[in-house]
């Protein structure tokens, strides 16, 4: 039995917050609201720390690390909501192959997963996130190395240099890298609420690309390790919630005491650190099973999303109450943290879809038949 | 990260295994007591606590010298598993087992544990905890029940105690009583034994929401004990009773698992109803009370670690009571939901629809552990209290004036 970091991955944790800490990316997301321009980007710091490759083996050029160290990365860059568009670029690279893969790698190009959701036992179509509505929009279509079709809110699709696209020949999914320099290939980039997360929506229109053999296992997995990015990115921004919270309920006094005195309070933020540690557990259990328990993968990376999702949601309400009017205004940190929370909870599938996801593993290992 | 055995754990896994396969044929069932049949159902379930402290499983965290194995939690842990995995029970006596036995241990006198601690493993003395009393739970050093040294030394109990579980078949209780008023009070406590049937102990049986009757009153009319049942110093009660409630909140904490509070447990419940299997809120439900109890188990490996590397789980874990009771309580509306009415009339989802509100309150009440909590894990400041250093006699009177207002 052992369920803890090793001290490579402590090693690891420590060096990305070491590395992350140089730029004030919280200032920067500050800033970002009236300026776009004023966004953080630290790709450099991505490329330099070796982070572009960390999933790549070492033959391809990469650094051979597994989908935890990953998490652990992005969870620190969450903590100080720092753009390294890790989300859009991680996934990509287990799916590319190639010289496109050893660029990647290298961090000389930028990838961007353009993800489609996997079939549930409900819903046997690859899907994508619609741009509004819930009604979910059909993944790309392929057609020999032609894709068409359109994806939205896609992460870090905005500045990348290659995109790895999931499009469907028939019902078979494929990962097709694509170049959106070319035509046929539309990148429209927008921001919603969150400066800190730059999207884009893509379209392609007979977009001729490179057909990769990844399988839909491989797809589906890739797939299932954003899942686990975006939410280890929320539980690092929900542990530096909570530092913060917590010091500040020390230096508040109102009736005389403490504002951590009064349980009203102090229960609230013990609620933030049962949710966080309880998705700690649920992150470990995710890299646990993505590198010794393939099987395990989908239900543990899902139940990730759903209990990161669910304390962030918590935990930067949480912080704007302790801090009482001010955490309300515009200058202050606690809503940065509000919009990452709001928009997260909304991205690759949502969390919602997430939870039926955990469901449905759970009811498919029990042996249900739903009906239609 | 690796969840597998050490070579020595897959050995003693495997000794497990091979143990309750011999022995499995004359197990009892998982079940509680049917009503009118709880003799014969303590009886059986005394017979196989003894069996498997002769093969060596119960108390296996004990030092050898004391009938135990001198093992670790972690062997514990590996019974627990393979006596789930194979369907069949326990130990009966978990509290005295899991706690008292460990608190005689660490405070108790020599004789003390000659003479207890080998029946007690054996099953053929049952154990249970007298602390709580009608007004005094959460606020533990506030009990009222009296113990007075007698001219020879012995000392007369008179007071009640409540909620006692298993008193009603137990042969010893672990008492807390007030030896001294006219100090603060949790200065004021002495820790004993008492047999169960001394003369002056009274217990009546309190039925849970449940309608089983597993917890209990007992009363203490001049109940004389003798001077040597002290268990550590006399005043000295509060420190032995924070063992005890260490160990509670350990064996709590560890024991989610172990009330049989699973994902799978509660997804089969559903899986069955196709209707339901495919409904949006059903799923959601059941992926969110999955997820936390997913939460649970992992989160019981990373204390499992912590105390393989020779240290102790944090004071959060006695979050995992929070959470298992939430979960639970989750899966239990929503297969009621599911099911209808017929969920609550009888068998497995009736009793855990009526055991948990009690388990909210039991080994500390959410609340409790949340102040325990903030204070000690997030450094949050205390609240004030009214009663520091105010001698208990005076205590009482001022909480009478406080109600009577
Ligand atoms: C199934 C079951 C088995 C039990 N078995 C045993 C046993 O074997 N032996 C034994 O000694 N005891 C046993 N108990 C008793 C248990 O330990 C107590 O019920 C528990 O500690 C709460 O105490 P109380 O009932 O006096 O409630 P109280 O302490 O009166 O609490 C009432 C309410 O007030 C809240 N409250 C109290 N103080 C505070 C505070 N400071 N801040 C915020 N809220 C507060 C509580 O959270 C609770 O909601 C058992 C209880 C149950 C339900």
């Amino acid at each position: 039995m052992n369920f803890e970091l090793s001290d490579e991955q402590n090693a690891l944790q420590e060096a990305a917050r070491d590395a992350l800490s140089r730029i004030d990316t919280v200032a920067a997301a500050r800033e970002a609201l009236e300026d776009e321009s004023k966004r953080a980007d630290l790709w450099e710091t991505a490329e330099a720390a070796g982070w572009t490759g960390l999933l790549v083996p070492e033959e391809q050029g990469g650094v051979g690390l597994g989908p935890l160290d990953a998490m652990l990365i992005a969870a620190e860059a969450g903590r100080t909501l720092a753009p390294v568009a890790l989300l859009g670029h991680l996934p990509a690279t287990l799916l590319a192959e190639g010289d496109e893969l050893q660029q990647l790698a290298a961090g000389e190009k930028r990838g961007a997963f353009v993800p489609a959701m996997p079939p549930t036992d409900l819903d046997h179509a690859w899907t994508v996130d619609p741009q509004s509505g819930l009604r979910r929009s059909p993944a790309p279509s392929l057609d020999g190395n032609k894709v068409t079709g359109r994806v939205h809110w896609v992460p870090d699709a905005a500045k990348a240099d290659l995109l790895v696209v999931i499009a469907v020949d028939g019902t078979e999914p494929k990962a097709v890298v694509i170049d959106p320099s070319q035509g046929g290939v539309k990148v429209e980039p927008v921001v919603s609420y969150d400066q800190t997360r730059p999207m884009a929506h893509v379209e392609f229109d007979a977009a001729e690309g490179k057909v990769v053999s990844a399988s839909a296992d491989d797809i589906a997995r890739a797939w299932s390790v954003a899942q686990g990015l975006i939410a280890a990115e929320s539980l690092g921004s929900v542990e530096e919630a909570l530092e913060r919270s917590v010091q500040y309920s020390k230096e508040r006094y109102t009736f005389g005491r403490q504002i951590g005195s009064y349980q009203a309070v102090k229960h609230a933020l013990v609620e933030v650190l049962r949710l966080m540690e309880n998705a700690r557990s649920l992150m470990y259990y995710a890299g646990w099973a993505g590198q010794d328990s393939p099987e395990q993968f989908t239900l543990a990376a899902h139940a990730f999303r759903v209990g990161a999702g669910e304390a962030l949601d918590f935990a930067s309400r949480e912080l704007i109450s302790v801090h009482g009017g001010i955490g309300a205004t515009w200058e202050h940190d606690a809503p940065l943290f509000f919009r990452r929370a709001q928009l997260s909870r909304r991205l690759l599938g949502g969390t919602a879809s997430a939870a039926d996801r955990v469901a449905g593993e759970l009811l498919a290992e029990a042996g249900a038949r739903p009906a239609a | 990260m690796d969840l597998n055995d050490t070579p020595e754990q897959a050995e003693y896994r495997a000794k497990v295994r091979s143990w309750i396969e011999a022995n499995k044929a004359g197990a009892p069932g998982l079940g509680g007591a049917e009503l009118g049949k709880e003799e014969a159902w303590i009886a059986e379930r005394r017979d196989w606590q003894r069996k498997l402290a002769e093969g060596g499983f119960a108390g296996v965290t004990w030092p050898a010298e004391f009938g135990g194995q001198g093992l670790g939690p972690i062997n514990q842990v590996i019974i627990t598993q393979e006596l789930q995995e194979a369907g069949v029970p326990g130990i009966l006596d978990v509290i005295g087992i899991g706690m008292l036995g460990p608190t005689v241990i660490a405070h108790g006198t020599d004789d003390q544990k000659q003479r207890y601690l080998a029946p007690m493993l054996a099953a053929d003395e049952v154990w249970c905890q007298l602390f709580s009393e009608p007004a005094a739970g959460s606020d533990l050093a506030g009990i009222q029940t009296k113990a007075e040294v007698q001219p020879d030394g012995s000392w007369k109990l008179n007071g009640q105690k409540v909620w006692t579980t298993n008193a009603h078949f137990a042969s010893y209780g672990l008492i807390l009583a007030r030896t001294n008023s006219d100090v603060p009070k949790h200065k004021g406590m002495s820790m004993f034994i008492v047999p169960m049937d001394a003369e002056g102990v009274t217990i009546r049986p309190l039925r849970q929401i449940t309608g089983e009757a597993e917890f209990n009153e007992v009363f203490f009319d001049d109940c004389v004990i003798p001077a040597d049942a002290v268990v550590g110093p006399v005043d000295g009660g509060w420190m032995v009773a924070l063992t005890t409630l260490l160990f509670e909140r350990l064996a709590i904490g560890a024991g989610s698992e172990g009330f049989g509070y699973r994902a799978d447990r509660f997804a089969a419940a559903i899986a069955s109803d196709p209707v339901a299997a495919a409904d949006h809120d059903v799923r959601h439900r059941l992926g969110k009370l999955a997820t936390d109890l997913l939460a649970l188990r992992f989160t019981g490996f990373r204390h499992l670690t912590a105390i393989e590397r020779g240290g102790l789980p944090g004071s959060e874990a006695a979050l995992g009571k929070v959470t298992a009771v939430k979960a639970a309580i989750a899966a239990g509306d929503l297969i009621a939901d599911v099911i209808g009415p017929d969920a609550l009339a009888e068998g497995e989802w009736a009793y855990l629809i009526s055991f948990l509100p009690g388990l909210k309150s039991a080994g500390g009440t959410e609340e409790i552990l949340r102040n325990m909590v903030g204070e000690r894990v997030l450094g949050l400041p205390t609240e004030p209290r009214l009663d520091k250093g105010i001698p208990f006699n005076e205590l009482r009177a001022l909480e009478k004036e406080g109600a009577s207002a």
